[in-house]
């Protein structure tokens, strides 16, 4: 290249579903058109500790970039939907991090850094516990209905024909034939930051459909999407202790 | 800033539903905000987990920047952070550590983790100065009611003497608050309808109040204050709400001041520190404060904005411990909701 395009150096998150994963990934946008460069990525199962394991997973994935925390140019983070507590680790990581580099933080979807690489016509479903599913429909990468929860049964109405994520794997026998276990089970990083980016459909984003519209999968400020209310119930009147 | 030496130390509290922050340098407050989500948590007559997490979420940016704000700092300043590991909530304790470590990481500085009860007691060395080598605390709040031997608070070198077998002094309040048509939190309106009531006009029991632990008990109390009021209200007679919140309050402060100047005295410490929610009671206060002059304990008891929960008092016990030379947390310290004590969060 004659001249060094001007680049961005993402730091991507997400902790929507059993996981954690993270990458660095450096964009260029110039003349010759924009470049994505994945300088590392890292992903550890979870369970319910991202409490415990994401701050050093981040740590990490930056040292195999080779990079310095401060030289975060923004940050990227999947706004779930997903299990609430998890899904905040992730979230209040991200803004603290955007706040203390006074970077800017970008929220995506998590089911679009599932679904926004798939061709075809695809459901991705993440666990929502409660015998019900996170999910999101996609037409060649674009999001095409949800995200919303529901009862795995829902998956069937959307006219796809598969469905992927962890969603499909918990309930494949629910799914009959439209589980694809072979698919993605968890949201990656490296699409987070792409997505965030607002670069989805770029021409030269490798190994990418460059189908996503940008009034579908735009970045959105860094929210928890929860999709439920709190559970809590408004108290009746006093219970009396006398019978 | 007046003092400008020692550390700038930046403080967490999420364990309930105040999100805190406060920055303390050299002993001395500079910065401090605070977001409570009690209003949405009044309509269900208690604290509801998830309410509080999401609020912490929605509060934390807004409420470092407005504590850096405070303090004429910014992010870049900040020396050290610290953080409450647990008790509490453990959701809503998960929200405070996220973005106590993500700080922590983005500004390369060191991470503590602390324990809410002792930093409930710490936060007194920014009113009254350093304590003496050792001391009582009796912490009271709407989630704890502990008497603690204090024996190094920087390294969590504390005893827990006794604590409530059941509900916390502050639960009770906001439980007896509800018989009596009260809003919640129950501590404020009760302290406020008790003005002119009497305070013997109902002699309600002292739970565990004669035994030989430091044991607190208050279930009974509230279901007797309960069945004191529906009896009244069975027999078509008025409620006397002065007299019944002067009663049930001169209830909890009497057991609540005479077992902590017995544990002094038990343990050979002239000194009290009385810290939580329940602190700000007025009528603890003054009780407490009678009986520790006739047993000659002295007794301190910090403002109450520094005795309900807040960042400042994290931030105080953090600045201790990296002024003691205490080894920093790992970033993957865990949220303890349970966290014991004598031992630091790790």
């Amino acid at each position: 290249m004659s001249r060094t395009l001007p680049s961005v150096l993402v730091l991507a998150l997400d902790t929507s579903s059993a996981a954690c994963v993270a990458a660095v990934v450096e964009h260029a946008e110039g003349h010759a058109g924009r470049r994505e460069c994945v300088l590392a990525q890292r992903s550890v199962v979870a369970g319910r500790r991202h409490g415990e394991l994401l701050a050093p997973l981040l740590s990490s994935v930056l040292a195999d970039a080779g990079q310095q925390v401060h030289d975060v140019d923004a940050v990227a983070v999947g706004v779930g939907p997903g299990p609430f507590t998890g899904l905040r680790v992730g979230v209040v990581t991200a803004t603290a991090l955007g706040q203390a580099l006074g970077v800017p933080v970008h929220g995506v979807c998590s089911l679009d850094a599932i679904g926004a690489a798939l061709p075809g016509r695809v459901a991705v479903a993440g666990d929502a516990r409660r015998r019900e599913v996170y999910w999101a429909a996609y037409e060649d990468g674009k999001r095409v209905a949800g995200p919303a929860v529901d009862r795995p049964q829902v998956l069937l109405e959307l006219g796809v024909d598969r469905v992927v994520g962890a969603g499909a794997t918990l309930y494949a026998e629910v799914l009959s034939g439209l589980a694809d276990p072979t698919g993605p089970q968890y949201p990656s990083p490296v699409l987070v930051a792409h997505l965030a980016l607002g670069t989805a459909g770029a021409a030269g984003a490798e190994g990418l459909p460059g189908t996503a519209g940008p009034d579908r999968l735009s970045p959105a400020p860094p929210i928890p999407l929860y999709l439920r209310r709190p559970d809590a119930v408004l108290p009746g009147p006093a219970k009396r202790v006398t019978a | 800033m007046r003092d400008v030496t020692g550390p700038l130390v930046l403080g967490i509290e999420t364990s309930c539903d105040e999100t805190g922050v406060g920055l303390v340098r050299a002993g001395t407050v500079v910065g401090q905000a605070l977001a409570s989500s009690v209003d949405e948590h009044a309509r269900f007559g208690g604290v509801v987990p998830e309410v509080a997490a999401r609020a912490h979420v929605e509060a934390m940016p807004g409420t470092v920047a407005a504590a850096l704000a405070a303090a004429g700092a910014s992010p870049a300043d900040v020396d050290a952070v610290a953080v409450t590991a647990g008790p509490g909530l453990a959701g809503a304790l998960l929200v405070g550590l996220a973005a106590a470590k993500a700080y922590a990481l983005a500004l390369d500085v060191p991470l503590f983790g602390v324990n809410h009860l002792a930093a409930h007691v710490a936060v007194d060395t920014l009113e009254h100065g350093p304590l003496p080598e050792q001391c009582v605390a009796l912490l009271v709040s709407g989630g704890h009611t502990s008497l603690l031997r204090v024996d190094d608070l920087a390294r969590g070198e504390l005893a827990r003497l006794g604590s409530t077998v059941d509900d916390a002094a502050g639960e009770a309040f906001d439980k007896v608050a509800r018989v009596l048509g009260l809003p919640f939190p129950g501590g404020p309106p009760i302290d406020a309808a008790a003005v002119g009531g009497d305070p013997a006009y109902v002699h309600f029991p002292r739970g565990k109040g004669s035994d030989a632990t430091f044991d607190f008990s208050f279930s009974g109390l509230k279901t007797a204050v309960a069945r004191w009021v529906e009896a009244r209200e069975r027999a078509g007679e008025p409620v006397p709400v002065a007299h019944v919140a002067a009663s049930f309050r001169e209830a909890v402060a009497d057991v609540l001041s005479a077992k902590a100047v017995v544990a002094c005295q038990d343990a050979g410490v002239g000194t009290l520190v009385i810290g939580g929610g329940v602190a700000a009671n007025a009528r603890l206060r003054t009780l407490a404060e009678q009986r520790c002059e006739r047993a000659g304990v002295t007794l301190r008891v910090p403002r109450p904005s520094l005795c309900t929960d807040n960042g400042v008092m994290v931030a105080a016990l953090g600045a201790m411990q990296a002024a003691a030379g205490v080894t920093p947390s790992p970033l993957d310290l865990s949220a303890d909701p349970g966290l014991p004590l004598g031992g630091r969060a790790a």
